[in-house]
């Protein structure tokens, strides 16, 4: 589904990314963990098209196609989203009107009618149950005013209307309370197929009981470290970065 | 000289002949406008608006200061059918197609000179020029000097209309720049509601220079909502002012909208005269092209306990430029007042601009007053988030654009014509959801 291969990214010169490789096949879950200022959200930009980051070097290649060549709108378009770890406050836009458009265009992009209000609205309900949202939120201008955790909900909420092929959760887990943090994990659960695919982006093995990973990264100043099972967020959990940050400086020492 | 003396002399002339009641007053603002010309842009307050550099010897005044029903019909905004119409051609008020709906009880629309010399003339005397003491310039003076054109209208105590006061300003530019005057005076009477929205047409193609003063003067209890609707098109130069006084202890609140022009130069004056007094000042300017849209406003606080609340926003495209200078006055005595002003820019095109000054001069020390200004790019991060989503580069600027010049139509009172202006934004905006 996604190939990232040597990918190597910078932002204002300086180099973020320093040779990624990861590859999600359809159905997995993969798991991406690592310190504070490791890269974490700037892979997640980048597969996602920021145009702050320049690619320097390396090939992504989604569904067979290559990611570079498309605008962020065509990316989220062919199935790519990514839930943001700071969803943007939009005042002015309708929430719903926001997601009836981006819904729409999609169809649009893939050949399909457009919903009508009536489809869109029962769409809308059955998702809303689904990540327990409540209609007030969503009747709101986008994200405007939302405590933390309803702006992750949101982001889930999004997530489930757009029904995408590979979904990033940028710390959808962090500033979620307990029940939220469930909320959040059964969404992500139940929008699991064979065919669609999760990266999740977390600093706590506390969110991969409830969405348990086929595999756990670790990213360390841009580079993948360590790749493990879930039993390697439990080590983790147990023992920090330390080891592995004094390994692998030690390495490229 | 290739200027417009010899014509603007000729037409004051020509028309100030007739004495009537203002001809003494006509002809001190002529002498005064002699005197003192029009306002280059070495004058501080036109600093960046050439006003005077449309006043050629191509200006076109006396002559087709005529439409005919039909003609008229077809300019109505739509849903207003039953509003009170004041039409103004080539800047001189047309009795003939001006419609009154509500009952002479509460309202009255005459010519000004009329008014100048009946049972209104002390209100008149009182207040016609009254915007002079805060605009002392040329170009309101030579507004004076043709004032018998303008309209007088009264809102009698303790009315509240059942319909707006639309007042159309038709130019006729098909034989050259069609230059006019138009002159309004507004008596809200005590506790008196009133709707007054201004829309300004030009028919004919050609290009147009339009110099307008409005001065209102609103009672105690009045309540006064006003809009100027500014969509002419490209070829309109316009400078004009709107100055509302307030007697009494009122509510007055203004929404002025530009959406096209080339010169475009609006004074606004909110002067408050009275204790507990509130006003209101909303703008959007939604510019392309090389449109210039200048908004000078003023609010003078004189008494204690008086409210002001003040929201200009604007958006440059192309190589357009906005330009707002907001000056709040609180004189010595007038503790307790709360003024707020706030100016909000984004830059679209490649080489527009926008320049901003508040202005602030407060000589009570018990006062809130508070002032910020911006100007700015779209905020990227939002239109990365909208367009992670989905939306196209091009909606998701269409809808923050739009998300944010929204909150001013939405000032707009009137449900007809918030309709309309909100139309016409979403359609410059390409806003189709
Ligand atoms: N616009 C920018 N200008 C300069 N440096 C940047 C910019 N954006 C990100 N960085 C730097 O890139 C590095 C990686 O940041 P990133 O946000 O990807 O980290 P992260 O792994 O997501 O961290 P966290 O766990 O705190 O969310 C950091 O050192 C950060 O300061
Ligand atoms: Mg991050």
């Amino acid at each position: 589904m996604l190939k990232i291969n040597n990918l190597q990214a910078s932002i204002e010169e300086k180099e973020i990314l320093k040779g990624i490789n990861l590859d999600i096949k359809p159905g997995e879950i993969h798991a991406i963990m690592g310190p504070n200022g490791s890269g974490k959200s700037t892979l997640a930009s980048v597969l996602a098209g920021r145009s702050d980051y320049e690619v320097t070097g390396g090939t992504l290649e989604f569904m067979g196609k290559d990611l570079l060549e498309l605008s962020p709108e065509d990316r989220a378009k062919e199935g790519l989203f990514l839930a943001f770890q700071y969803p943007v406050e939009i005042p002015g836009v309708s929430t719903t009107n926001f997601i009836k458009s981006a819904v729409n265009e999609k169809r649009k992009y893939l050949g399909l009618e457009p919903l009508d209000a009536a489809q869109f609205l029962r769409n809308m309900k059955e998702k809303m149950k689904l990540v327990e949202i409540d209609q007030s939120l969503l009747s709101r201008s986008l994200n405007e005013g939302f405590s933390g955790g309803e702006k992750k909900r949101n982001e889930i909420f999004q997530m489930a209307m757009l029904e995408p092929k590979l979904a990033i959760l940028d710390e959808t887990d962090s500033g979620l309370d307990i029940d939220a943090l469930r909320i959040v994990a059964n969404g992500v659960n139940q929008l699991r197929t064979k065919d669609n695919s999760f990266l999740v982006v977390t600093h706590y093995q506390r969110l991969l009981d409830y969405i348990v990973p086929d595999f756990v990264h670790v990213l360390y100043k841009g580079r993948i470290v360590r790749s493990g099972t879930k039993e390697l967020a439990k080590e983790l959990e147990v023992k920090g970065y330390d080891f592995i940050k004094a390994e692998v400086d030690q390495e490229l020492a | 000289m290739m200027d417009a003396t010899n014509i603007l002399k000729e037409a004051f002339e020509k028309q100030n002949g007739a004495g009537g009641s203002l001809a003494e007053y006509q002809q001190e603002n002529w002498n005064m406008f002699s005197g003192l010309g029009l306002p280059a842009i070495k004058h501080e307050e036109w600093k960046y608006t050439r006003i005077r550099n449309v006043f050629t010897d191509k200006l076109v005044i006396n002559n087709d200061n005529n439409l005919s029903q039909d003609a008229l019909e077809k300019l109505i905004l739509k849903g207003t059918e039953n509003a009170n119409r004041i039409v103004f051609i080539n800047g001189r008020f047309l009795e003939t197609l001006s419609t009154t709906t509500d009952s002479a009880d509460v309202i009255c629309i005459k010519p000004l000179e009329k008014a100048a010399g009946d049972e209104d003339a002390n209100f008149v005397n009182i207040n016609l020029g009254h915007s002079q003491r805060y605009h002392g310039d040329g170009i309101n003076a030579l507004n004076a000097a043709f004032a018998n054109g303008g309209v007088y209208i009264r809102v009698n105590k303790g009315a509240t209309l059942n319909n707006p006061i639309i007042i159309y300003h038709i130019s006729n530019s098909s034989h050259g720049l069609r230059f006019s005057q138009p002159r309004i005076l507004v008596n809200i009477q005590e506790a008196a509601q009133v709707e007054l929205i201004e829309t300004y047409i030009n028919m004919g193609g050609g290009e147009t220079l339009t110099n307008e003063v409005v001065e209102i003067s609103a009672e105690k209890d009045a309540v006064l909502h006003y809009v100027k609707l500014q969509n002419e098109g490209e070829k309109t130069n316009y400078a004009g002012t709107t100055h509302i006084r307030q007697t009494g202890k009122c509510l007055t609140h203004a929404v002025t909208i530009t959406l096209s022009g080339s010169i475009v130069r609006n004074n606004l004056n909110m002067v408050m005269e009275a204790e507990h007094g509130e006003s209101h000042m909303y703008g959007l300017y939604l510019l392309k092209g090389n449109t210039l849209a200048d908004n000078h406003t003023i609010v003078d606080n004189a008494m204690p306990h008086c409210f002001s609340n003040e929201l200009y926003k604007g958006i440059m495209d192309d190589a357009s430029t906005g330009v707002f200078n907001g000056k709040i006055f609180v004189r010595k005595d007038a503790q307790k007042t709360n003024a707020y002003q706030s100016n909000k820019n984004i830059l679209v095109g490649e080489n527009a601009s926008a320049n901003t000054k508040p202005q602030l001069e407060i000589l009570a020390d018990d006062v809130k007053c508070s002032h910020g200004c911006t100007i700015g790019k779209l905020d990227e991060d939002a239109l990365f988030y909208l367009r992670a989503r989905g939306i196209s580069a091009e909606n998701a600027r269409s809808m923050l654009l739009h998300a944010f010049a929204i909150d001013i139509i939405e000032q707009i009172k009137n449900e007809e014509i918030k309709a309309y202006a909100e139309q016409l934004v979403a359609e410059r905006l390409s806003f189709n959801i």
